[in-house]
């Protein structure tokens, strides 16, 4: 399977949003939960995961999936303590209520969201 | 069900080498790739020392393109996790969450995962602070301080790669000299921004929401000290990836999955081969991967001829 270009917005699911320091907060604001995926170019981890997302995304309509870019949108990273990619953080009406670190097989990710599926 | 002739579980170097010449030899092998294809490579940065890349590789890149060519002669390869092993009877079967497959012959080269220290604050702050991949997250630490554990190849590269980003990095290493390469530890030695600590281990991480300190004690005077720093990157070894090979084959006392005495890549069960990390603790160089799956191939389609 060859890496998923994260940036091709036409591969993704609708589900899927691209945010950056301006869109972050409003998306996380919302009453519908959002997964944000801190990623990166450079991260293979990232890379690892990305295709398993896009999956989640398609079979899952319960939450949003939103990408954020860290290097060209650290603000949030800082703001929310992220200093290791991938992380993933669940968000309602603003607040954390989820933290993934790392690369994780599909089954466990889904083992993890349960409450929010 | 699925019946499949050779099954080959990972897809670093040595399983992606292995589903190449199993895949030329026409036995259409299914590789089991999990979710961390690639492996260790799609964490590291430029491969320096694989034959034919003279001016080196990313290894991300070196990965995609080892998957490429298994691809070219149609090996099929699927990003799942293979979640339980039985090699009891003939023929093999192996299960990805509820859907099951049997195997004649079945390749193992799940490769290893790097170690944690098991110290208070590690857990909890890891993703804030405390990492096992500087190239994921060397780039959060930008002139700040950082500590390094470790003393073989992998702490040199981390340490040398995050002097890109910090101002300040600390080795902690519990010997008095490195394992690492000469040449490794002596562009190391010779960083400005490096320091050495010798005969030391971490015996705590702290930090209210991000890491702040370290606990370091000398191992000789038992002396204890705190050191403070904004990150801690993890890189004393790995263990072999077999928890799902426990009671299926032979493994030595560090998790190893024993090979044939004969230099072979057979296991102690007949039809199950070994390549790569997962079975070796002296080498675990990509090459040495890359070759032993290329044997683990050639002994499998061999076995399989010998079994008709």
């Amino acid at each position: 399977m060859s890496t998923t270009n994260q940036g091709d917005i036409q591969t993704m699911a609708d589900n899927i949003v691209t945010l950056s320091d301006g869109t972050f907060s409003d998306a996380i604001s919302s009453d519908k939960p959002i997964l944000v995926d801190f990623w990166a170019e450079w991260c293979g981890p990232c890379k690892v995961i990305a295709p398993v997302l896009e999956e989640i995304a398609s079979e899952h309509e319960s939450f949003t999936i939103g990408k954020l870019n860290v290097d060209d949108n650290p603000m949030p990273a800082a703001k929310h303590d992220v200093m290791s990619i991938p992380t993933l953080i669940l968000f309602k009406d603003g607040m954390e209520k989820k933290r993934i670190v790392g690369a994780a097989p599909k089954q466990r990710l889904l083992q993890e969201l349960a409450e929010f599926l | 069900m699925d019946h499949e002739k050779l099954t080959i579980i990972g897809s670093g170097p040595a399983g992606l080498t292995a589903a190449l010449y199993a895949a030329r030899a026409d036995l259409s092998p299914l590789v089991f790739e999990g979710v961390a294809a690639g492996g260790q490579l799609m964490i590291t940065t430029d491969v320096e020392n694989y034959p034919g890349f003279p001016d080196g590789i990313l290894g991300p890149e070196l990965m995609d393109a080892f998957r490429k060519q298994a691809q070219r002669f149609d090996a099929r390869l699927q990003q799942v996790d293979v979640t339980e092993v039985d090699f009891s009877a003939k023929p093999f079967r192996l299960k990805v969450g509820a859907d099951e497959y049997t195997s004649d012959a079945v390749i193992i080269a799940t490769g290893a995962t790097a170690k944690w220290l098991g110290v208070p604050g590690e857990e909890q702050l890891t993703g804030r602070g405390v990492s096992a991949c500087a190239t994921c997250d060397g780039f959060f630490f930008r002139d700040q301080e950082l500590v390094v554990v470790g003393g073989g190849d992998t702490a040199m590269e981390e340490a040398l790669f995050l002097t890109k980003f910090a101002s300040k990095i600390t080795i902690i290493h519990r010997r008095d000299e490195f394992r690492a390469s000469k040449i490794m530890a002596q562009r190391v030695m010779d960083h400005e921004k490096i320091d050495v600590t010798w005969n030391s281990v971490v015996k705590e991480i702290t930090g209210d929401k991000t890491v702040e300190s370290v606990t370091v004690e000398n191992t000789q005077t038992g002396e204890q000290r705190e050191l403070p720093a904004n990150g801690v990157f993890i890189a004393i070894g790995h263990k072999p990836n077999t928890e799902l090979f426990a009671g299926q084959v032979d493994l030595d006392e560090n998790g190893y999955v024993v090979t044939s005495s004969d230099g072979s890549t057979r296991t102690n069960v007949d039809g199950v081969f070994a390549a790569g990390d997962v079975a070796d603790h002296i080498y675990r160089q990509a090459v040495t991967a890359a070759g032993t799956g290329c044997m683990a191939a050639i002994d499998a389609e061999r076995w399989l001829a010998s079994q008709e």
